[in-house]
């Protein structure tokens, strides 16, 4: 039997980061994510590796930026204000086509907001949150062990396409503790020619850059670039389907807000009303697929989230406005509990949306 | 025929875009040389910045990334921070390493890392035009500052190598000015050093190098090379600021 070793969700991400041969880390102190840099100062040294807490999130991205354009695993991670200052490089990054691995535990906003959990970066991560045209990779665990194995899968994303990829993670599962394995992590390695290593006076200079100041140039980059991208929609999405099979009613909701929907989704079973669950685990991609197919079969959905309404309108795009959609939504740092989204599932049965 | 005088290894066989009478080819040559006559070119690493320089990434012939602007130092911490056996060194414009970047140059000082900075100060945003930068003078008539800069409305210049001397963290900081002839064959030495301190293991090099910007300033090369000497040094003085290991020879 594989062996389990119980570890805080912030803490799976960092080991799940050394097993996938990150040896960078750079980041810059804000709640509820310091345990991932609390676990790398410690851990890096001894693996011959390097933490370092830069002068700010700017900084810390930046570094990545750096170390990502030197052909190394490395990552950053912190919370939705820190993410806001990192959204000028995670721009650079995505127009110079590097590979990085950055976190957000999620907590409410806006502003300064709050520390508790939250989904409210759900605009920021999947339609861009820095300038220009570009996306990155979303993944958003639901559990401890997601967030070690999504952690893996998520390095070899971002050296595969040659982009970001971003854990969406929120306070809880951040904090919360369960047992978890790591027996199944597939480490991929990809060749990384463009990295600066020095020409050693034997090859032509690599040169990382986002700047083409003719404009065709710069649309033919885009454009490539979103080829790319296409590839991806229609590879990598990833989601779970709970009780889907004979559901008249569709509960979409990732993260933690999917553990709260799936207990009520078992509740309503019990009153047997037929709905079941769309998890996606891929915000970007977006499982687009699945949940225009059960458009095709549920008489609505309902989204579950910690936002005021976010991942719903791409509920609306995938499903392409067929079934009428409800929000089931607490923020700020609340969480709603399984009876206000069985509430929402009983109105829906009775054609409330 | 013998050979008297060619172009830098380091240096791509480009046209540069710069204006004419601008000191930023002078600097670039400077540079170039350093690193062809330190035998570095094949582990050189070099951060551009945004400004003036910012298709350095096209002059120099060794790899090359090209930063967000003021963030060169971080970038090239994170470079040498995975690759130590590579010489990394930036090269930055004073919009983009004392106003935007400043956060990033001073903790990079602090944190003594070993990478070598070359800092061109001509008191200008040139790039964008012409607009008041944190190292205008006092007085200065730029786009923003139409009527002279009024240090009580907008502060005053910031003496970078003053500053980054009170730190404990760098290795070496220095002021030179490539003005005429005997100030570029000094300017030349301290970046060599700059870059030897990097091999050798020392830490943070930084070298101002007061320029000129006979576009912004709306003078012509001549005029604004007299203007580095009879207004920019006395405010910005040329010398060494701080040098660990000279002093420890000393002391």
């Amino acid at each position: 039997m594989a062996e389990r070793v119980l570890m805080k969700g912030n803490e799976a991400i960092a080991e799940a980061a050394i097993r996938a041969g990150c040896r960078h880390y750079f980041g810059y102190p804000i709640t509820p994510q310091t345990e991932i840099a609390a676990y790398m100062a410690k851990k890096m040294p001894k693996i011959g590796g390097v933490f370092l807490q830069a002068e700010s999130e700017i900084a810390s991205i930046n570094m990545v930026y750096g170390a990502a354009a030197a052909g190394m695993r490395v990552m950053t991670s912190s919370s939705s204000p820190g993410i806001s200052l990192k959204a000028e490089g995670l721009s650079y990054i995505a127009g110079s086509d590097i590979p990085a691995f950055v976190v957000n535990v999620q907590r409410g906003g806006p502003g300064l907001g709050g520390i508790q959990p939250s989904q409210s970066d759900y605009f920021q991560a999947t339609k861009g949150g820095g300038h220009g045209d570009y996306k990155m990779i979303v993944l958003a665990p639901a559990s401890v062990q997601e967030m070690a194995s999504l952690t893996i899968k998520g390095f070899n994303l971002a050296d595969k396409y040659r982009m970001t990829a971003m854990i969406l993670a929120d306070g809880t599962i951040g904090q919360m503790m369960e047992p978890i394995s790591f027996e199944d992590a597939q480490i991929e390695t990809y060749e990384k020619p463009w990295a600066l290593t020095g020409t050693n006076c034997e090859r032509k200079h690599n040169v990382v850059n986002s700047l083409y100041l003719q404009p065709d140039e710069l649309e033919k980059k885009n454009f490539e670039r979103y080829e790319r991208y296409k590839a991806i929609e229609q590879t990598e999405a990833m989601w779970e389907e709970y009780m889907m099979e004979d559901a008249e009613l569709c509960v979409v909701a990732f993260g933690i807000a999917s553990r709260v929907a799936k207990n009520a989704v078992a509740a309503a079973r019990a009153e047997g009303i037929k709905v079941g669950l769309i998890r996606p685990i891929t915000l970007w991609p977006f499982p687009t697929q699945a949940l225009n197919a059960a458009a095709d079969k549920v008489k609505g959905f309902i989204s579950v989230e910690l936002s005021m309404g976010q991942m719903i309108e791409d509920v609306r795009l995938a499903t392409q406005c067929k079934r009428p959609v409800a929000l089931c939504n607490r923020c700020g740092g609340m969480i709603p509990s399984p009876d206000e989204v069985l509430d929402s599932i009983r109105k829906a049965q009775k054609g409330e949306f | 025929m013998a050979v008297v005088f060619e172009k830098p290894k380091s240096l791509a066989n480009v046209p540069l875009h710069y204006c004419p009478g601008c000191p930023h080819g002078i600097i670039h040559r400077l540079v170039a040389e350093a690193l062809d006559e330190l035998g570095i070119e094949g582990k050189a690493i070099g951060v551009a910045p945004v400004g003036c320089a910012v298709m350095a990434y096209d002059y120099f012939n060794c790899d090359m990334i090209e930063a967000a602007h003021g963030r060169a130092p971080a970038v090239a911490t994170g470079i040498k921070r995975c690759r130590p056996e590579n010489i990394v060194f930036t090269y930055q414009g004073d919009g983009d390493l004392a106003s935007i970047g400043m956060a990033e140059t001073v903790h990079s000082a602090a944190r003594n890392e070993n990478i070598t900075v070359i800092f061109v100060n001509n008191a200008i945003y040139g790039m964008t035009g012409g607009q008041m930068a944190p190292t205008s003078l006092p007085g200065q008539v730029t786009q923003t500052s139409p009527y002279g800069r009024d240090v009580n409305h907008c502060g005053w210049p910031i003496k970078v190598c003053e500053m980054l001397a009170t730190l404990e963290g760098p290795e070496y900081i220095t002021r030179v000015a490539v003005n005429n002839v005997k100030n570029v064959n000094k300017a030349k030495k301290a970046i060599k050093k700059a870059f030897q301190n990097q091999m050798d293991g020392k830490g943070f090099s930084l070298v101002e190098v007061v320029s000129a910007c006979p576009t912004n300033w709306g003078m012509t090369p001549q005029q604004a090379l007299e203007w580095v000497e009879s207004d920019m040094l006395p405010y910005y003085p040329i010398g060494v600021y701080k040098d660990r290991s000279a002093a420890k020879e000393e002391g």
